[in-house]
């Protein structure tokens, strides 16, 4: 089959990854893997995202599948049932509203900018390096520290899968793969 | 001896817990199956081959073949 422009959009991904590393500031990108998704099962209430244009999937897919760093088993059932899916949707919600939280506190003044990531929502990492100064509110710098934790910790959570499981299994679980297929079905039954 | 007679698999999807992420879409190579409307994969048995190759990317392992009569 002939490969087409958006087969190719796991470089965006691994770039956004690499850009975090060097400046903070560029997790903001991220938040295009947060709306294009929502717009698009909104608007057509299709997940054409998960389906074409997601590059977090498709670097899976090449590293678990053309790199064979995957075990290639099944996925156990617990993980694939709603209660998990829906569970995990919850908690991340739940993650990301307490890292908006402290976002506010520093646009408020009330707390100090964090120049660290936070991985798996436990592990403070330092980063300090991505972070070249003054240039913008702190309070935007900490939200792109926040998100970038986000970001990492599902890659992280995702090549964790991946090499257990089989490459995409951290589509089975993924937040937005669970909240856009919600909307469809919601949108599609009326 | 008597012949036995088996009915052609094809993939048949587990449509509650399919996740409709598309890998199997992306894999098939007689584009047999499709997302139908961000909701579950759904197969086309009469372009299927019954290849597997959907059953084994498919990373909720909803897909299995089975016969199938058509």
């Amino acid at each position: 089959m002939k490969k087409k422009w958006y087969d190719y959009l796991w470089l965006l991904s691994l770039t956004y990854l690499i850009l975090g590393f060097f400046n903070i500031l560029f997790a903001w990108l991220g938040l295009l893997c947060f709306f294009i998704p929502l717009i698009i099962a909104f608007v057509y209430g299709t997940k054409s995202y998960c389906n074409r244009y997601c590059g977090r999937g498709q670097l899976f897919s090449l590293l678990g599948g053309r790199f064979g760093l995957s075990r290639r088993h099944d996925i156990p059932q617990w993980m694939k049932s709603k209660a998990f899916r829906y569970g995990f949707l919850i908690f991340f919600c739940v993650m990301f509203l307490q890292m908006l939280w402290n976002t506010y506190l520093v646009f408020a003044g009330t707390a100090d900018l964090q120049q660290a990531v936070t991985l798996l929502w436990t592990f403070k990492l330092p980063w300090h390096w991505a972070y070249l100064g003054n240039a913008v509110n702190p309070g935007a710098a900490q939200f792109a520290f926040g998100f970038y934790s986000v970001m990492l910790t599902s890659t992280v959570l995702g090549l964790i899968t991946m090499v257990l499981f089989k490459p995409r299994s951290w589509c089975v679980y993924c937040p937005m793969g669970t909240v856009t297929q919600l909307i469809c079905k919601v949108k599609n039954k009326e | 001896m008597e012949k036995i007679k088996r009915k052609p698999r094809k993939a048949h999807v587990a449509e509650n817990d399919c996740v409709a992420c598309g890998c199997c879409a992306k894999v098939c190579p007689m584009q047999a199956i499709s997302v139908y409307k961000g909701v579950k994969a759904v197969v086309d048995w009469k372009k299927c081959v019954g290849c597997g190759k959907c059953a084994k990317e498919c990373p909720a392992s909803v897909i299995e073949l089975r016969e199938i009569e058509l």
